[in-house]
């Protein structure tokens, strides 16, 4: 550290306790802040993904009312997806991309703290709607009209939480825009960063896009609900239907949200352990923008049974499956990078392998229900269930994990246990499948989603899969041990713990990476 | 002192199971479908999943090959090619092929499934929280049709029988063979008007009318869910067709509006407003 | 951080920041967008007289019409007196709704139009309907509501039987128009 060096923006002096949190621009500091908070969150939604499993273990009711599992479903799923998923990402980007552009920090340090702290306030929004008169929000995390308009102050809560959420993903993506296209070290062209950085911006420009859409449709929800409008209301002339059409013009891209910095985790993960390059560079990034561009073009095919035009249904469901193309072609590409490469599967290649295998699975999936008339069989029953918790927890999920065991020798210059490593790994693909995989064959047989209840027929999958969710829930308890463990007393690491990695974090920096780190730009080759 | 109250626990838990294991198969497919389109859509089904299975296979075959012999403890050096060309054209064109194969057959099957022209009969099914109403606009027949589950079953004091959650007071009745039409809308919120075996599938609209038909080849009773959460009651609002012969169901149409000739046609039905 | 930038970035920060707001109009923007598509393709006109161009009758051909009804509220009841009519294309069909008030209490209302199959609006040409303006329905009373249209000789052949549906909803409070016809 050269305290010497004059800069606006660092501390040298690091405020001790708490207030060093509160107070920090430390991209080091804030991405390890987004990283426990969405752990936290993780835990928090896995809690109600185990209380909606502990009732479907079998038939009747016997531990919630229906109303209480209607919120279960609801915040499970708005808590994962903005509270777990896609803070863990940030934290990810947090941290790894001014140390892989050769920046000295984020372009914004001061609103990049003003993102993170955002991010409790809305969580406690979130929580605390369980304990209002009305109860919780139950409406699904899609907060379909008209159903929202029904609900209790609970409802209110969740729409004002995803207005700071959507705020606080809004900063933090124009705070990644700007540090990727402004502070990039002499030479790093567009076209050598580190394939994380691409998907990261990429996803950040999708989100600078879709989260004021979404920002939008749930206002109108709020004035439906309390100030006499009628934007989804038929009776003064608008359409529930249209709530469906703005919700997914922002949910589909959110899918890619997720699931594109997961992409580049992966793109950064295989070639390490590979010992080789990454195969096909330059078609990996124009695969990840076209994916992002067609993410824009596919939204109405969440909406196949709602009653749209023929022409419409044919539309979507040719343009969903050009999205396989474009798919396809990074599979195929990882897949290629590990041909002829001289592997070694520590920890986290093991997760991008579990991603690499359960992602194209839960792709598979994908296929099947673009095809329209076969999705009608399908919308809304367990499988599509099971299709998105493939692509989400198989995929994105799997992929951070890969990324926190890839990346926590250079963020805390110590190992975790190699060998606890891959039990936990060996716990959660199995567990994982035993929990959603017969979730596949329950979609088939027709059950639909969120029922607290269900018919004999489909008795001995919930309970199969309750057993697997219960399983995969404990082995991330374990993972919280192994990440204490390597805090508390794990091996020092060296600077560049994998022989493949060489990005610029590996080759110049020591482990744990200094707290200010290149106040002076790298050269780069 | 802790030993018996485990064991007793695993008893219950045994006790429980075994009504369950013995009624329900492991099925791992659609259930079996009663019209034409239900019959097209598992063949397409069946056909996606067969190209699913072959690509999955073609190139997981390749990755593992790679993971067993490709690595560094058998002694595999890594070689550095990083691009080629030809193969990665080749491997963006190929699947435009595959996916314009399985386009054709969806759009045939999709073309079939929406047309809605020159139905027999037409039925309209109203979603309500939480029961579904029936009309037949023809005949001026209608009522509705709740879960008939007795609570006790829900709540487990009393054992569950076989059509548990899938029973109503009173079916949907329609004649075998005929291209049954149903519009659907809600009073409240959305609904889904939902039947495997007939592979319907129609969400109801509060304010608007959306239509889709069946035509069911076999006689025998058919049982479907409200697909589209609708708040508390979405999993207790079951739809039962009954699908009966001509002659069944002329008698069964006599029989209704028998029993509605003493009121006013169309005079509103009270409707209970809260079901449970 | 050199000062040239931390220029370059506050601009950067300006355009995403605009970007951002301008993506928050366009999801209000779709809301007008998406009921120009739906008139375009016709799918939910619901308060406009159409106009009729081809008023040619077409005998060669039959269709039914079914007339099916909605009522929101326990207020009232709306009921078309003819379940159906089988009308030639082009040809000039006037049916009546009853909408009976059987309550104690004057009710104002507006029914939406909706069709199955939903591009059949395209051919159904209002021209005159109840369903341009609000009713107002006095306790106890009955009213006879005309609907005037023509279906369109350009409707495709395959087509043979169409629903046209009216949901009659409560208007809260209002007694005005809120909607020009």
């Amino acid at each position: 550290m050269e305290a010497a060096h004059a800069h606006d923006d660092g501390h040298d002096h690091v405020p001790s306790g708490l207030m060093r949190y509160v107070t920090t621009t430390n991209h080091k500091d804030i991405g390890s802040m987004y990283l426990w908070f969405s752990f936290a969150m993780f835990l928090v939604g896995g809690v109600m993904a185990l209380t909606i499993r502990a009732e479907l273990f079998q038939p009747g009711l016997q531990l919630v009312r229906p109303e209480f599992f209607n919120t279960m479903t609801t915040l499970h799923g708005l808590i994962m997806v903005f509270g777990a998923i896609m803070p863990a990402f940030v934290g990810f980007a947090n941290w790894q991309i001014p140390m892989m552009i050769g920046a000295p920090d984020m372009a914004f340090p001061r609103m990049n703290n003003w993102s993170f702290w955002l991010l409790p306030p809305a969580a406690s929004l979130l929580v605390l709607s369980l304990f209002v008169p009305g109860g919780g929000p139950g409406a699904g995390w899609t907060l379909y009209a008209p159903l929202t308009v029904q609900q209790g102050m609970g409802m209110d809560l969740t729409i004002f939480a995803i207005h700071i959420l959507g705020m606080s993903s809004i900063m933090g993506s124009i705070n990644i825009v700007t540090t990727i296209l402004n502070m990039r070290a002499p030479g790093m062209t567009l076209m050598k960063m580190p394939l994380f950085v691409w998907t990261w911006l990429i996803t950040a420009y999708l989100l600078i896009a879709v989260m004021p859409v979404l920002a939008g449709a749930v206002t109108m929800t709020l004035t439906d609900r309390h100030f006499g409008t009628n934007f989804f209301n038929a009776a003064g002339g608008g359409d529930p239907v249209m709530f469906q059409h703005i919700f997914w013009f922002f949910g589909h891209p959110e899918v890619y949200i997720i699931a594109i910095p997961a992409f580049g985790v992966v793109s950064q993960i295989l070639p390490a352990f590979s010992r080789k390059p990454l195969f096909g560079y330059a078609s990996m990034v124009y695969a990840t923008a076209s994916i992002a561009i067609l993410s824009f073009l596919v939204w109405a095919h969440h909406m196949y049974t709602v009653g749209m035009p023929v022409e419409a249904q044919l539309y979507y469901m040719f343009a969903t499956m050009l999205i396989a193309v474009p798919t396809g072609v990074k599979v195929f590409n990882w897949v290629a990078t590990m041909w002829k490469g001289s592997m070694t599967f520590e920890t986290p290649m093991l997760f991008a392998i579990g991603f690499l295998f359960l992602f194209t699975l839960g792709g598979f999936t994908g296929l099947v229900l673009a095809v329209v008339p076969v999705d009608v069989q399908l919308h809304d029953t367990y499988y599509v269930v099971a299709h998105f918790h493939y692509v989400m927890v198989a995929g994105a999920l799997y992929a951070a994990f890969g990324g926190v065991y890839f990346w926590l020798p250079k963020w805390i210059g110590k190992m975790y246990d190699e060998r606890l490593g891959k039990i936990h790994f060996w716990l959660s693909i199995i567990f994982f499948n035993i929990a959603f995989f017969p979730q596949h064959f329950l979609g088939l047989a027709g059950m639909p989603r969120r029922i607290p209840d269900y018919s004999l027929q489909f008795a001995d999958f919930n309970m199969v899969s309750t057993i697997g969710a219960f399983g995969f829930g404990m082995a991330q308890i374990f993972f919280l041990y192994i990440l204490l463990k390597a805090i508390r007393s794990g091996e020092p690491a060296p600077a560049k713990p994998w022989d493949g990695a060489d990005t610029l974090e590996w080759t110049h920096l020591p482990s744990p990476a200094p707290y200010h780190s290149f106040e002076d730009p790298p050269q780069i080759r | 002192m802790k030993v018996p109250y485990i064991s007793k626990i695993l008893a219950t838990c045994l006790l429980l199971a075994v009504p369950c294991l013995s009624m329900a198969a492991w099925n791992i497919n659609f259930q079996p479908g009663n019209t034409l389109l239900a019959d097209d859509i598992q063949q397409l089904h069946l056909i996606v999943m067969i190209v699913c299975v072959v690509i999955f296979v073609g190139v997981f075959g390749f990755m593992f090959y790679a993971i067993f012999k490709h690595r560094k403890s058998v002694g595999h050096k890594a070689s550095n090619f990083h691009e080629n060309t030809t193969v990665e054209i080749i491997w963006t064109v190929i699947p435009f092929f595959i996916l314009a194969g399985l386009a054709w057959p969806a759009t045939e099957t999709l073309l079939a499934m929406r047309d809605t022209s020159s139905p027999d009969m037409t039925i309209k099914a109203t979603g309500y929280q939480w029961m579904w109403g029936y009309e037949y606009l023809d005949e001026g027949i209608q009522f509705y049709s709740a879960l008939s589950t007795p609570q006790g079953q829900i709540d487990g004091t009393e054992p569950k029988t076989e059509n548990y959650l899938l029973e109503v007071d009173n079916p949907v009745v329609v004649p075998v063979g005929k291209r049954i039409r149903v519009l659907t809308t809600a009073s409240d919120v959305l609904h889904a008007w939902y039947v495997p075996a007939l592979a319907v599938k129609q969400d109801a609209v509060p304010g608007f009318i959306r239509d889709t038909w069946f035509k069911a080849e076999e006689t025998g009773v058919f049982r479907g869910q409200c697909a589209e959460l609708c708040g508390k009651q979405h999993g207790f609002m079951p739809i039962v067709v009954h699908v009966v012969s001509q002659e069944d169901y002329d008698a069964w149409v006599a029989e209704q509006k028998q029993k509605i000739s003493g009121k006013e046609l169309g005079a509103p039905i009270k409707l209970v407003a809260d079901s449970q | 951080m050199s000062q040239d930038v931390k220029v370059t970035n506050r601009i950067m920060l300006r355009k995403l920041a605009v970007m951002s707001v301008l993506m928050f109009g366009f999801g209000y923007l779709l809301v007008p967008l998406y009921e120009k598509i739906c008139d375009v393709t016709g799918i939910n006109q619901i308060v406009k007289a159409d106009e009729i161009g081809n008023t040619q009758v077409d005998d060669s051909r039959t269709i039914i019409v079914e007339f099916d009804s909605n009522s929101r509220g326990e207020h009232w009841y709306l009921k078309a007196i003819d379940s159906k009519k089988t009308v030639h294309p082009g040809e000039l069909v006037e049916v009546i709704y009853e909408l009976h008030n059987p309550s104690e209490k004057s009710v104002v209302g507006q029914a939406i139009p909706s069709y199955g199959p939903a591009y059949a609006s395209q051919y159904i040409k209002k021209i005159d309907c109840f369903c341009f303006k609000q009713q107002e329905i006095l306790a106890g009373q009955t009213q006879r509501l005309p609907v005037m249209f023509v279906i369109d000789s350009s409707v495709p052949d395959d087509v043979h039987t169409i629903t046209l549906s009216f949901t009659m909803f409560e208007v809260e409070g209002a007694i005005v128009d809120e909607k020009e016809s």
